[in-house]
């Protein structure tokens, strides 16, 4: 028995790929996707992908079921009914959970923004070497005998001998015949990336506001992770000090204090000085705040640091304005004043609400940097 | 892999095809195939057929199989198919015991497929069928594109439902007869009986002339309706009227086939899972099982038999029925005498030592489907004994709550969910409808409102096909309604506001 469902899992994967992106607003949107991701897949709820037919509403039918309780006593769960043929399939009311990977996710991601490749910087100074089976050679070990070939050179050889008979078709292969299978070593230039989150927590910043921030990082990490084999994230939070920290206190804490953004981009500097060479890595730089920082000297510093000391090491450098009841929104405006347009590496966006993250990812990652 | 029996399993094999035949059994000859649970649910996900035409749904099927197997939610421990040779597939990984179940489980189907009436007019050949459709689409892939090709089976496959459940039975379109009044006539002649003069107004007296008139006029009143009579197979109906492209035609065609195949299947569901089961029950514990094996066999065929609140186990229901009516013809309690009795004590001890029950239910097997099977032995006693209740949807709680445990609500909603299986009853009513070509269904509304979101996307599918505005007229929330839709727009309109 052959069985080819190959084909029609695939175009019913590509069904499911076409859904995705007609609602991947909505999973941008509201963050769902989160937390349902695992090593190399994520799972996705879609609504059940149905064929339309004339049927009975489900929530006027009832039915029949059986066992214990009195008239009144609710059911556990969803009852479905047994002897309808098409039980268990009350459709919009369950979900269909598919799993894809996350490479796939970022492609998607990728065609409906219609985000550019990312250029790695020039550097493919680091080299990494793989060896892969794919030459022949007519030495070797036994135990690398290619025998496909080793055969197709003795029929060749036979029937140019005149030795080959096709009502006895037997193959002898000589020393001669045999192939070896053999490596060649692939040289790949290997590209490294590392992206620093920062992040303001002071008090201004609320529970709506890191949800965005987390929403949106999660989506420029499933990208970025797509163009880069390694890529490394570091997490810092600040209010008027800066510290490191790891994923899920960067996400959890809610400090409160005031703000002084220079703490946080010093720290920045002093991580990429100690670990990152900007020669050999590709260094992104996203920093998320309400635009409120303590004083408007220490908004020059950081100007002043950014545009001498971080921007030549940086692959970009991406400022994510959450707006909150609280906050001023004054460092947008000092930001755009110092650097226009004609700044390439310098990419900003206001983040109002969760509807605008789609937009702010395209602002961030549609440069291609 | 091989698929065929080892030889230890064909050993197995045919001890139980033994006791089968023992048992009087009459089945078709089975071919088993070993598949490992990837198989099986590739096989699944085609309803049980190795070959059938390319479409996606086929993928999500297997995708949802292959998922829920994963998570340890469900397992395919049989499958069957109503066919001539009849085919089942044991998983590869199911202990010897289990196979054994299966085996047993397997020739109690083929057995209800070869001898039930409702299986009387299904392609025994189907296995072939399948195959040949496969072909055919395949052919037309290559012909217009996978992407018309795919569409339009996802057309065809929301109709699939539009058809006639009972047509194998029943003959309902007359032969064309010819005309019964001339072409011209405006008035239809009645063709008198032959009766001298003096005797004509007593031989044709003059109310029966009208009468005949009158049946006349109706006859060719309804010569001018399109379709004559309401169809029930809508399907049928579109295949011979609808425009469309030759391809198109025979993919509606194919569609209609299989539909028609699986509709048995659907109204014995119950029969056919509960005579299975008691067969299993009845070759494993009298005859087949091992000392040893006895605690799983007792597991696994618990784990078949379980029941939950909300859902009624067809294995369940089945097979404790025909228990049910093997006890009572074998002791007699049925009957006027029977049923006349009052005495509850006296009913209980009832024993007329028939022994008449085995051969009850191999009739019953042979004539009944579900709708006339629940109809007929479904009994108070059973209803109480099994804990049967009716529940419904209560919106103040947003939940579902059990609503009646009265033995003719539980049997009138039992024998609504079977009628029609479960379908809602619409026939074509009207190919020209506002005289403008429109197609007209009719819902015969019996209490529950068609899903609407389902119901206008269907809408759309069939204007696919019929290229024409169509409509169906059914009830929302108790008044009348027209569904319209006119390849733009869709909408809904009370029906009595029309003049």
């Amino acid at each position: 028995m052959v069985l080819k469902i190959e084909q029609d899992y695939n175009r019913f994967k590509q069904i499911v790929r076409g859904r995705i992106k007609k609602e991947l607003r909505k999973f941008i949107t509201n963050g769902e996707l989160i937390g349902k991701q695992g090593k190399d897949l994520i799972s996705i709820p879609l609504p059940q992908i149905d064929i339309p037919h004339f049927t009975f509403g489900s929530r006027q039918k009832g039915g029949v079921g059986q066992g214990e309780g009195n008239p009144g006593d609710p059911l556990g769960g969803d009852p479905q009914q047994g002897d309808d043929p098409q039980a268990g399939n009350l459709p919009g009311e369950h979900l269909l959970e598919v799993d894809i990977s996350l490479e796939e996710l970022a492609e998607i991601l990728g065609e409906e923004l219609e985000l550019p490749r990312i250029e790695p910087k020039g550097k493919s100074n680091i080299v990494h070497y793989r060896s892969k089976y794919s030459s022949l050679r007519r030495t070797g070990p036994d135990s690398l005998v290619h025998r496909k070939r080793t055969y197709k050179e003795a029929l060749k050889r036979q029937i140019l001998a005149g030795t080959y008979q096709t009502e006895r078709p037997i193959i002898l292969p000589i020393r001669e015949d045999r192939r070896y299978r053999s490596w060649k070593e692939e040289k790949k230039p290997e590209f490294n990336a590392v992206v620093i989150y920062m992040m303001d927590v002071s008090g201004s910043m609320g529970q709506e506001q890191k949800e965005i921030v987390r929403i949106e990082s999660f989506w420029i990490d499933t990208w970025l992770r797509s163009q880069y084999d390694g890529l490394e994230t570091r997490y810092i939070i600040h209010d008027a000090v800066a510290r490191e920290v790891d994923q899920n206190t960067f996400y959890h804490t809610r400090e409160s204090g005031g703000t002084i953004i220079s703490s946080a981009y010093k720290l920045c500097l002093k991580t990429i000085e100690e670990d990152y060479d900007p020669n050999e890595w590709n260094i992104y730089a996203f920093h998320f705040s309400d635009g409120d920082n303590w004083s408007s000297n220490d908004t020059q510093e950081c100007l002043g640091l950014l545009a001498n000391q971080m921007l030549p090491k940086l692959n970009v450098f991406c400022y994510g304005q959450v707006e909150s009841e609280y906050g001023s929104g004054q460092f947008l405006r000092d930001l755009n004043e110092r650097f226009d347009e004609k700044e390439e590496k310098v990419l900003s966006s206001r983040i109002e609400s969760k509807e605008k993250i789609f937009d702010s990812i395209k602002a961030f990652l549609g440069k291609g940097k | 892999m091989s698929t065929r029996l080892t030889p230890e399993l064909e050993a197995i094999r045919r001890e139980v095809e033994g006791y089968a035949q023992e048992y009087g059994l009459d089945y078709f000859p089975v071919i088993f195939e070993v598949l490992d649970w990837n198989q099986i649910n590739m096989v699944a996900a085609y309803g049980g057929f190795p070959n059938r035409y390319p479409h996606w749904r086929f993928g999500m099927e297997y995708e949802q199989l292959s998922k829920s197997y994963a998570y340890g939610l469900s397992k395919i421990y049989e499958m069957v198919i109503n066919n001539d040779p009849s085919y089942a597939y044991l998983l590869h990984s199911n202990a010897e015991v289990d196979q054994k179940l299966v085996m047993a489980h397997v020739y109690g189907h083929s057995d209800f497929f070869k001898n039930n009436i409702y299986f009387g007019q299904t392609n025994r050949k189907m296995m072939d069928e399948m195959a040949n459709h496969k072909t055919r689409v395949k052919k037309m892939i290559d012909k217009h594109g996978m992407e018309a090709v795919e569409n339009f089976i996802e057309v065809a496959l929301s109709l699939e439902n539009l058809i006639d459940t009972h047509a194998a039975g029943i003959r309902r379109r007359r032969p064309v007869e010819d005309d019964l009044s001339g072409e011209n006539g405006e008035r239809p002649l009645v063709s008198k009986l032959k009766s001298k003069d003096y005797m004509d107004k007593f031989i044709n007296p003059k109310e029966f002339l009208e009468e005949q008139r009158l049946r006349l006029e109706e006859a060719k009143m309804q010569k001018k309706n399109f379709p004559e009579s309401p169809e029930r197979d809508v399907l049928l109906f579109l295949v011979e009227n609808a425009p469309m492209e030759r391809w198109q035609r025979d993919i509606l065609e194919i569609i209609r086939e299989e539909a028609y195949y699986f509709v048995p299947q659907m109204q014995t569901k119950i029969m056919n899972e509960g005579w299975a089961s008691y067969w299993h029950s009845t070759i494993m514990t009298q005859r087949a099982l091992k000392p040893s094996e006895f605690i799983d066999y007792a597991d696994h065929h618990s784990g078949t038999l379980a029941t939950s609140p909300g859902r009624l186990n067809p294995y369940k229901i089945g097979i404790e029925l025909f228990r049910d009516i093997e006890d009572r013809w074998n002791k007699g309690k049925f009957g006027k005498e029977y049923d006349d009795c009052d005495d509850m004590v006296e009913k209980k001890r009832w024993n007329k030592n028939l022994g008449q029950g085995r051969q009850k239910i191999f009739e019953v097997r042979k004539i009944y489907s579900d709708l006339t099977f629940i109809d007929t032995f479904l009994t108070e006693d059973f209803c109480r004994e099994h804990k049967l209740f009716t529940f419904a949807y209560n919106p103040n709680k947003q939940a579902y709550e059990i609503a009646s445990r009265e033995f003719k609500t539980v049997k009138g909603k039992l024998l609504d969910a079977l009628t029609n299986r479960g379908q809602p009853f619409i026939s074509v009513t009207n190919a020209n409808y506002q005289n403008r070509g429109e197609l007209y269904l009719v819902h015969e509304h019996h209490g529950i409102d068609l899903r609407p979101d389902y119901a206008e996307e269907t809408l759309k599918n069939l204007h696919i096909v019929w290229k024409r505005p169509v409509a169906i007229e059914t009830k929302v929330d108790g008044t009348e309604k027209i569904l319209y839709y006119d390849g733009k727009a869709y909408q809904e309109s009370d029906k009595n506001r029309e003049v």
